[in-house]
């Protein structure tokens, strides 16, 4: 204690022998969603610097998928963003269709925009519990996981995984809808938007969530496009960027939709976004279900790039699985010379995948786009000068997966 | 307050998305030419692929050329969607090629720059200072290629730890590693082993005794 109050004013953060500290945060804490650590330098409690480490689940994906087949590869990507898998495999497809040159017929491209809109409720879901959870709302959580479910087991019905789907396949989807899967997801769709209005109730206008979110993690739009950023996370600070508008994918240009955008650019807006986003595709799976034609759903001119199933078993002409495999590695009718980038909107932001062909049945280079990873690097952009509590909150926002980002 | 429900979001309907429709590869190929004009010494040549315009240059004025696509009114990339190395090991003459894929978000027009970087000189200028994304991307370039970005602002290795021999995506590295570990993984083993033995309990009954956690710290 000092013998008197004006030794208390006059001492100095300079007399104190006053230096900042750096603490780690992660690998292993719950709120960075994945092994994901941060050297946070601090000063008090003022973050004066971030530097983001990844790469705790990096598996090689893009060197394995160079010494495999098309087909071999797409199951790889459900093991991207392992919470909407579904999406990444329409956006795997699409860009080897691309690289094709093939057209899918109506009936997948309508099957594909459902699954696609569905991953998109799954991963928002699932974020909304996550985000609400580390912010301190509990009963978010709960309620998120009870419609995520419902999706899940839909999912399974359809393909008969939850979470590694793996449902498309190179010039279509793997098997087709049922009537009662179309019935149950529309059932699904009629009760959904209430139920958004239930988890607005929840925080929308809670004191405490309006002070965690709003006016923290600010970036500008022209910044939030500098660095890369995509999805609702770029779409908050106001820029109208959408791949689904900008590149029209599958049946986009079919279905009517918003594209919902923010304008502070802050924590808060990026949560409108992504609930308003939610209406959206709750609303396209509806008018997907209603405009479903009839027809096939597998592309003519790409059967032997579909793996051998029951039915087909006995048409290709090699017995065995293996040597099937190889054939198809082999194969130069198919392929071109040449290089695509094919990307798509996933529910973190725009998934590309970069090919370059050197003719055979096997992508000579495969590089993955992935939002995640873009998005952890401009983490320390938008945590210097927040609180330590606000990165929770700024994690949370920008919406990552480590698998995605490790690849 | 500002944000009521909903309040926040406003909506945009983009219907425009169609307006361009069909013009994309024209467009790319004019950029393209207009690009060769400019720069014709640079400019190696001009490849289409499924409509997708790729120009291939040399790397001495890359950071001019990008920055110029950047600014121009007439072009406004200002998206850079993916950066990203290739290794062309025995196929063509300059082993490695740095591709660009750029978009402008208020033109709607994409273009791709394959910058190629020969294996003698392996090194290229970073263009950090035109889209801050670049950095990890870059970063991601060099640990796995090897490709070395002059002025960068923090070039180290990024998926793999510090310390791992080689560039896995080089075409000439092994799939399966080489059957070498990391030099850094014994090291790990041993902590991890040395942390297993921690003896929770033991401290209570003898408070003299060390633990598998002290000893660890000791040794470091």
């Amino acid at each position: 204690m000092p013998e008197n109050k004006t030794d208390l004013k006059e001492t100095t953060r300079e007399e104190m022998a006053y230096e900042p500290y750096t603490i780690a945060m992660g690998p292993q804490h719950p709120a960075t969603h994945g092994v994901l650590k941060l050297d946070l330098e601090l000063d008090g409690e003022t973050i004066l610097d971030c530097k983001p480490t990844v790469g705790f689940l990096h598996r090689g994906v893009e060197k394995l998928a160079e010494n495999m087949s098309y087909a071999q590869t797409l199951p790889l990507t459900d093991r991207l963003d392992y919470i909407a898998s579904m999406a990444n495999n329409v956006a795997y497809s699409i860009a080897v269709e691309k690289l094709l040159g093939i057209e899918v017929p109506l009936r997948a491209k309508y099957i594909r925009t459902i699954v696609m809109e569905m991953a998109r409720l799954t991963g928002h879901l699932l974020w909304l519990a996550t985000h609400a959870l580390d912010i301190g709302a509990m009963t978010v959580f709960l309620y998120c996981f009870r419609e995520r479910e419902n999706l899940l087991d839909m999912f399974e019905e359809i393909c008969g995984a939850r979470l590694t789907t793996s449902y498309t396949c190179i010039g279509g989807v793997r098997q087709d809808v049922t009537g009662h899967f179309l019935e149950s997801l529309y059932s699904f769709t009629e009760d959904f938007p209430s139920k958004i209005a239930e988890y607005e109730t929840l925080i929308d206008k809670n004191r405490i969530w309006l002070k965690r979110t709003q006016g923290v993690g600010v970036v500008s739009a022209e910044d939030a496009v500098s660095l890369g950023l995509t999805g609702p996370t770029l779409r908050g600070s106001g820029v109208e960027y959408d791949v689904r508008k900008h590149m029209p994918y599958d049946a986009y240009p079919y279905v009517d939709f918003e594209v919902p955008v923010g304008s502070k650019g802050d924590v808060y807006d990026r949560y409108r976004c992504r609930m308003e986003e939610m209406h959206q595709s709750n609303s396209i799976i509806r008018q997907c279900i209603e405009a479903l034609p009839k027809g096939p759903i597998r592309a003519p001119d790409a059967p032997d790039l579909v793996m051998p199933y029951a039915r087909q078993k006995r048409v290709v002409a090699d017995a065995t699985f293996a040597s099937g495999v190889i054939k198809l590695m082999e194969d130069t009718e198919h392929f071109i010379e040449g290089d695509v980038y094919v990307s798509a909107e996933v529910p973190k932001g725009e998934l590309g995948f970069y090919f370059v062909s050197d003719g055979r049945g096997v992508p000579y280079r495969m590089h993955i786009r992935s939002p995640s990873y873009i998005h952890i690097g401009a983490l320390p952009f938008l945590c210097k000068g927040q609180m330590v509590a606000d990165v929770i909150a700024i994690i949370g926002s920008v919406d990552v997966v480590l698998g995605e980002c490790d690849r | 307050m500002p944000a009521q429900a909903g309040g926040a979001a406003r909506r945009v309907d983009a219907s425009s998305a169609e307006d361009n429709e069909g013009g994309d590869e024209v467009e790319s190929l004019e950029i393209a030419k207009k690009i060769q004009e400019k720069y014709p010494d640079e400019v190696v040549s001009i490849s289409e692929t499924r409509g997708q315009v790729s120009v291939i240059l040399t790397k001495d004025r890359i950071v001019e050329i990008l920055r110029w696509l950047h600014d121009d009114p007439t072009f406004q990339f200002n998206h850079l969607a993916d950066l990203c190395g290739v290794d062309y090991l025995g196929k063509k003459e300059v082993r490695f090629e740095v591709v660009y894929n750029l978009y402008s978000i208020p033109l709607r027009h994409s273009i791709r720059i394959r910058a190629q970087v020969p294996e003698d000189d392996c090194s290229i200028e970073s263009v950090t200072g035109i889209w801050m994304g670049a950095n990890w991307h870059e970063r991601e370039c060099y640990d796995l290629f090897g490709i070395e970005f002059m002025n960068h602002p923090d070039l180290r290795r990024i998926l793999l730890p510090e310390g791992w021999e080689g560039h896995p995506l080089r075409k000439d590295y092994p799939l399966d590693g080489g059957g070498k570990n990391w030099s850094g993984y014994d090291e790990v083993v041993e902590k991890a082993k040395k942390l297993s033995q921690y003896d929770f309990y033991g401290i209570y009954q003898d408070p003299t005794k060390k633990t598998g956690l002290e000893d660890a710290r000791e040794q470091d």
